[in-house]
This record gives C-alpha cells, structure tokens and sequence, in this order.
C-alpha cells in the first residue's frame, strides 16, 4: 500500500484509542504515543503499532497515537484503518487471522 | 489557718490530698442569658482572630476533618488564611483529603505546610506528592480511620489546634453536623468529634450561630475553645460523589448482585446479623440486592455500621435494620436520617474502629463488603495507589473492618480499562490478605483458601466460585501481563496498620 494523504482512525473515548498517520520522506516507521496505561502498557502498545504497520506493508509513515487504554485489538483495528484511509484503499481484508 | 470566709483549713492537710485552699468569689456575673452569649469569650470576630487566640505557632499540628469530601471548603480557607498570616512548618492532619484541597499544593511550595497526615489524597495534590513537585520534610502518613482515632486518643497523633466545620453551632460551640433548615448539612461529625476531644485547642467554623443551647450535640461546648462564624463550611451536594456515588454502572451493579447471592449463601446472613457496606459504587449497591431476600425471610439486622447511605436509611427505615451506627454521612439523605430517625446514632472514631478496644463497634461485625484498586493473589488489597503508582485513593476504614468482620467480602471489576485488578502483586499493602475472605468480580467469585468452608457453601448455592489464580489468568489473557513500574529511591509517604505500625511504603514515580 501507498500513502497518499493523512489518515486517521479511532477515538479519545477511554478504551479507545486516536490513531492519526503521516506520511513522511525516506522509509522509517516512526511512533509518537500518549497513553493513560503509559507505565504499564507503553512498550507493548507500541510493539503492536509497529507489528500493525509492518503487516499492512507501509514504511514511511509517522504514527501520532493518543491511547485511553485500548485493547490490543482495538489498537491493531484503529491503526490498520488509518493507514487504509491514508492510502484510499478498500483492501480491507476482513477475514479472521 | 483560717479560709477568705473564716473557717478553719488545715493547710498540711489540704497539701497532703493535694487540694489548694477555698479563695472567696470573684464578683458575680448578673448578665442575662442573652447578654452572656453576646459577651462570651468563646465567639471570636474572624478566623484570624480565632487562629491568633488559639495560639497558633510555627511548627504545629492543625486538623481537619473530611466530612463534606470533595464539598469541603474550611481546610482551603484555613490554610489560606494561615499563610497570609505569615505561620511556616504546619503540619496539616486532616481525617482525609480530597480532590477539594489541590490548593494545598501551593502553600507546600510557600513553605506554610511542611508536613500531612491523612485516610488518603486525591487529585492534584497527590499527583504533586508522588511525582515528587512538592517537598515535604517526611513522607505523608497515612492511617486507617480506626488507625488515626486511636492514634489521637494516644497520643502518637498530637495536634494542637482542631479547625472543624459544623452545620450548626451555638455561641458556646455546642455543634452538630445537621440543623433545621439542612444547609450545609454533613450528618455525622464521627472523625471531628475525635479531634475535638483531644485536641489543644478547638475552633469551631459554622455559617449561622445557633441559639444555645444547640443540643444535642455531636461535639459538645466543652470540648470546645472558639467559635467563628464564616461565609461557607462546605457544599453537601458533593459529598456523594466519586467513591460514594449511588451507581448505576450494570457492571458494578451485576458484581453487586453476585456479593449479596454471595452473602446470603456465606452462612452468615441470620436473623440479628450486622453489616457494613464500605465506599464504592458496587460495595455500597450490595444493600439494594439483599433487600428482598431480608424482608422475604423475614430477616433483620441488629446494626448497619460505617458510613451510612439513603439505602441503609432505607432498610433502616423499613424496620430492617434495627439500629444505624454512623461514623460518617455518605449523601444527605444518611445527614437527614441522623437528624430524625432515634435509631440511626452518631458514633465517634474510636467508638467506630479502635483496634485496642473491643467495645469498639468493628469487633461485633458480621459482614463488611470492601471494594478494591487492586488485588492480588495472596487476597493483598489495595486502596490507595493506582495502577500507575501514583496516590489516588483513600484506606479508610478498609483495613480496620476487614480484620475484625467474620466475613470479609472484596468486590472489584476484572479490569478497569485495559487495568487489571486481580494482579500478582498489589502495588502498595493497605489491608492483607489473610483476613479478605472473599473477592467478587464480575467473571466469578474467588474464595480464600483459608476458609474452604465458605467456598463449599457458595458452590452448593450454585454461585461461580474460581480460584484467584484463575481470575488474574483471566484478566492477563484480556489486558496483557503489565510491565513492573519503575519507582524512583525517595520514599513519599508511609503506610500505617490500624495499631499504628508502619505497614508499606510508596516511592516518587518516575516518568
């Protein structure tokens, strides 16, 4: 996939999660996140972005999060639609893993 | 020798039973009643000049109580008040403190207050204390209701001068906390009249003067120094919210449910048994599900203890509970109920929770429901420090009920958010494990090891009984298992047992 413009999913409800992506130059993946569970669940939320953005294929991306203590799921499904919209893509690939 | 009136005193004598020798009258006072209350020396101006004949000096002890809560204004205003007068190094033991006193913050920060005691902290200031922005010159200490009480009558807790808000109020500080017309009602006055008893110096704060003589009293004139009338004490409407709010979370009310079918099976819920239902929305829900199964079986109880809510009232009301013992009014209904009802009885600290007398209404308990921050797998509670380590709760009565009812019920949701509640180890120690009997959750009810027989009569009531092991397992498989915290080497307060020994201790957070 490709990004051609900003994407954003999710919200700041708690157990929700604001995902917003950003193109950038060059190829890195690069993480920006604010999370209530911060000291329990940082580097975990952060592992599953990275695990999210590295399945859908992107690279060149900056991901702005703001968390609410989201479950893994929902931060997995917040981040995955940011980057369809950010790519105008309908390959949403609704199956079950 | 002869006395002022001509009769003769041995003064060997008198100095052998160590009695002074009889000094005739001084001129007596012909004032009339009226005369004498506008006169008396007690009613002071402001508040500056109560704190000025009080005494007040670098260095001291003040309390407070929280009896409005979040509602409370007299310890902002005091405190304020203090600081203008220019006092440093005040230690400041409060019988709680809330989201309401953040503005202490800043009077730390000015050196006015130096020190704090306290059930627990909330808010701003808490979030100031563990992150370490302000410094105090010990760590805070914090006592259970029953721990401070006992404490006061002791003596390991000094304080010099008690500022008490009071809803009514004579010249001569007979106080109550309701009045006739309910302003600024607070109910029971349970922790002050504590602080009124034994401490130095006592000044009263209260929006109207009452006529004298304003009994019955909860704290009575001669207990009492000054008196000061001041624009506000507190606002009541918000002293049920936040941990005594009346829920309607289902989940809170669900795990409510689950607790009173708990109860009923446990062997303890007999006619005359007696009950506490402690703060928190499905602790205090409980009594709304064991309602029907008490007049249905036609089953009263003797006394409902703690801090009291409209739907112990309620009960109370319906011939239900025979007698409310009340430390502390949880919404105005349990204020308008101490007022009226004969059966519904004002009870002080140390008569709710001394741990040193068995007299004290704690050692006849049946049942106490208690909720919990977290929990872990020794049945450990903690009731004071979040998942993030930072101060946010309070122990009131937890550990001082929790040792001492035959059945000690937790309950607490699985998780909050993407927080665990069921943990391998609590954060911080508030009440331990060997005397939490039981928890319930919304996934299942874990009983303590030490009392199989409980687990047996839950299971034969057909209720959902799980270990403790199971429950975290289950709450790790929705969250995740949570990294360790990383605390920094400043320790920020102590925690205390009910006897007063140091119990844990909390650390600075770190970023």
């Amino acid at each position: 996939m490709k990004l051609v413009k900003n994407g954003t999913a999710g919200t700041m409800e708690s157990c929700d999660i604001l995902v917003q992506v950003e193109k950038t130059d060059g190829k890195k993946v690069s993480v920006e996140l604010d999370s209530s569970v911060m000291s329990l669940y940082g580097n975990k939320i952060r592992e599953v972005i990275l695990e999210t953005v590295k399945e859908c294929g992107v690279s060149g991306v900056k991901i702005v999060a703001v968390d609410k203590g989201a479950l893994d799921c929902t931060i997995r499904a917040r981040v995955k639609t940011a980057l369809l919209r950010a790519c105008e893509s309908t390959e949403y690939g609704w199956n079950v893993k | 020798m002869k006395n002022d009136i001509g009769h003769e005193i041995s003064p060997a004598l008198a100095k052998k039973l160590g009695l002074q020798v009889h000094k005739k009258a001084t001129v007596k006072d012909t004032a009339t009643l009226a005369e004498r209350l506008q006169k008396n020396g007690k009613l002071m101006d402001s508040l500056e000049d109560a704190i000025r004949a009080a005494g007040l000096k670098d260095g001291m002890t003040i309390s407070f109580h929280h009896h409005f809560r979040d509602g409370d204004y007299v310890l902002n205003d005091v405190v304020k008040k203090i600081s203008e007068m220019g006092y440093k190094d005040i230690t400041v033991a409060s019988s709680s403190l809330s989201n309401a006193h953040a503005p202490l913050v800043e009077y730390i920060k000015n050196g006015t207050v130096t020190a704090l005691q306290s059930s627990g902290c909330r808010g701003k200031l808490a979030d100031a204390i563990s992150k370490c922005e302000v410094t105090l010159k010990q760590p805070v200490i914090f006592r259970s209701h029953g721990g401070r009480a006992s404490a006061i009558a002791n003596g390991s807790l000094h304080i010099d001068i008690a500022f008490l808000g009071v809803a009514s109020c004579d010249a001569l500080g007979n106080a109550s906390g309701t009045n006739e017309s309910g302003e600024s009602m607070c109910g029971s006055l349970g922790y002050a009249r504590v602080d009124a008893r034994y401490a130095d110096k006592v000044v009263l704060l209260t929006e109207k003067l009452a006529p004298y003589p304003n009994l019955p009293a909860s704290i009575p004139a001669t207990d009492v120094d000054y008196v000061v009338k001041v624009d506000a004490i507190g606002d009541s409407s918000k002293i049920s919210s936040g941990a005594t709010r009346y829920t309607k979370n289902p989940r809170d009310l669900m795990i409510a449910e689950s607790a009173a079918k708990a109860i009923i099976a446990s062997g303890y819920f007999k006619d005359g048994f007696s009950i506490q239902t402690g703060s928190g929305g499905a602790a205090l829900a409980v009594t709304r599900f064991i309602e029907g199964e008490m007049s249905e079986k036609g089953i009263t109880a003797d006394f409902a203890l703690g801090g009291i809510t409209s739907q112990i009232v309620k009960l109370h009301e319906q011939g239900l509970v025979k007698k409310v013992l009340d430390v502390q009014g949880f919404d105005g209904e349990a204020a308008r109920s101490i007022r009226d009802n004969p059966g519904h009885i004002e009870i002080d600290g140390n008569q709710y929770a001394s741990p040193f007398n068995e007299g004290s209404a704690i050692h006849q308990l049946d049942v106490v429901i208690l909720s919990a921050l977290e929990i872990d797998t020794h049945f450990n509670v903690n009731v004071l420090t979040g998942s993030d380590g930072i101060i946010r709760g309070a122990i009131g009565g937890h550990p001082d009920t929790a040792e001492c009812a035959a059945l000690t019920v937790i309950v607490s949701p699985l998780i909050r958010g993407r927080i665990p509640c069921v943990v391998d180890k609590v954060g911080c120690l508030i009440t331990e494990g060997s005397v939490c009997d039981m928890l319930v959750t919304d996934v299942g009810i874990a009983v303590n090891p030490r009392r199989p027989e409980l687990a047996d009569r839950l299971k034969a009531a057909g209720l959902t009984v799980k270990t403790i092991e199971q429950l975290r397992d289950e709450a790790y498989a929705v969250v995740g298992k949570p990294d360790d915290l990383k605390f920094g080497d400043k320790p920020v307060a102590v925690v205390t047992d009910p006897q007063g020994r140091a119990l844990d201790v909390i650390y600075n957070v770190v970023q």
